[in-house]
């Protein structure tokens, strides 16, 4: 418990380094051609939408949803169910990416986009 | 990876217990943290690793290939049975509370056979993506030599 | 975990970024547990830096390791709109309740209901199992379609490797056909 009140951060800096991630991840999938890299890109996009759930899902001073007796304040199990199954449906999705990249590759030779343009002008 | 001695004793230290535990998970999802979606991706996640250090064909010898095409449909279609149980029970799609007598009981079993059913969708759905992927990298293999 | 995410962003060789985006997952379970959320942490650890790290190590063997870098214009441009999206984001969060507030809107909502009254109703101590699996059960179904049509997505563009038999073959043809 006291390690939960020494870890106070300022009020709403926590939501701008999960910004600060997004767009990260926002950059790597605009910015690089490269497939599987947008799919990380993605991934990390991904994580930060979860980590902003969960953040707003946080009580000062609660613990776990996990009902126990003595205990009254709990974070809010909500956000937690929707990324819990998130998560689960994010990496079945990411494999169907991927496996997409992968026929690309097969089918071009390459999994770089601009390559791929060119090839598609070129037929 | 097959010939480095370390992983391929380790590895088989491990996984018994990595599958041991994806149960435990899965069965003590109520009362900890867990569940059928955790235990689902633990449970493949031990034939991932045997995959990776023994070769996917092994993988496919202790669950073939017909096993997860019955099993991943399976998992969704137990779901939605229980759901409609809770119909034929008189009650509503997904309702637990008339599966059994009290109806804490019921959602008991309501949970438990729900979590079963997305735990082995969640556990088959991994195993089928990750074996597929393997093999299509053992057919693509010869093919780069033959360029 | 920020500075993994600019290093992922920066490194062209994918290997390396793959790996980087598995301890990235492996901070963001720290986070969770940091955060109350143990579940989500479970989860975010078995999936994020296992499974999918080995997925797209298996994308990895299947295609190339090394990516072109990108075209100046490109990123010029994309760091506009990356700046400008996250200007408006930051502008957002003005408007959000502090972290941890426990009066924030999102506590007071079905919140109070599932962790008062599933205790009696549902009998399970664990409140996220007994909102996912009864609660919100229609999500859940739902979320279990999502992963078996992605299974059977994969193997539908992946499985059986029929073409390797085939390609070979229209080869031949395209040959009888020229000469």
């Amino acid at each position: 418990m006291s390690l939960e009140t020494e870890f106070y951060f300022p009020s709403l800096g926590l939501y701008w380094i999960i910004i600060v991630l997004m767009m990260i991840g926002f950059y790597i999938v605009i910015a690089h051609g490269n497939l599987v890299k947008k799919i990380v890109g993605l991934n990390v996009f991904q994580v930060s939408v979860f980590l902003l759930f969960i953040t707003m899902g946080k009580v000062l001073g609660g613990t776990a949803p996990i009902l126990k007796e003595g205990v009254s304040t709990y974070s809010n199990p909500l956000p937690h169910v929707l990324i819990l199954t998130a998560i689960v449906v994010g990496v079945a999705t990411t494999a169907l990416g991927l496996a997409l990249v992968v026929r690309v590759r097969e089918a071009f030779g390459t999994v770089e986009e601009d390559d791929i343009c060119a090839l598609e002008n070129d037929a | 990876m097959k010939e480095k001695i370390i992983l391929r004793v380790i590895s088989k230290f491990l996984i018994p217990y990595i599958l041991l535990f994806g149960l435990y998970v899965q069965w003590h999802g109520d009362f900890g943290p867990g569940g059928g979606f955790q235990a689902g991706v633990i449970f493949a996640s031990g034939f991932i690793l045997y995959g990776l250090i023994f070769g996917v064909s092994n993988v496919r010898t202790a669950v073939p290939s017909a096993a997860t095409r019955i099993l991943l449909p399976l998992g969704v279609l137990g779901y939605g049975l229980v759901g409609v149980m809770g119909i034929f029970k008189g009650g509503n799609f997904l309702d637990y509370n008339v599966l059994a007598a009290a109806p804490t009981g019921g959602q008991h079993l309501g949970i438990i056979l729900i979590e079963l059913g997305v735990g082995v969708t969640v556990a088959t759905a991994m195993i089928t993506i990750f074996s597929t992927f393997a093999s299509r990298a053992e057919l693509q293999k010869p093919r780069d030599e033959e360029r | 975990m920020t500075f993994t995410g600019l290093a992922i962003a920066l490194l062209h060789n994918l290997f390396a970024v793959v790996m980087l985006s598995s301890i990235f997952s492996l901070l963001g379970a720290a986070v969770y547990v940091a955060l109350d959320a143990v579940d989500v942490a479970f989860t975010e650890a078995a999936v994020g830096a296992g499974i999918a790290t080995v997925l797209m190590l298996g994308t990895l063997a299947l295609t190339t390791s090394d990516e072109k870098p990108a075209r100046p214009l490109q990123v010029l441009s994309a760091l506009i709109v990356v700046t400008g999206t996250g200007m408006v984001l930051i502008y957002g969060t003005l408007d959000m309740p502090d972290f941890g507030d426990p009066a924030a809107p999102i506590h007071n909502h079905v919140a109070p209901r599932y962790l008062g009254a599933s205790g009696e109703e549902i009998g399970i101590p664990n409140v996220v199992t007994s909102v996912l699996a009864s609660y919100r059960g229609y999500d859940t179904l739902g979320e279990v379609f999502v992963v078996f049509t992605a299974a059977a997505g994969v193997l539908a563009i992946l499985g059986r490797g029929r073409r390797p038999k085939r390609r070979p073959k229209r080869k031949q043809n395209m040959k009888e056909i020229s000469s």
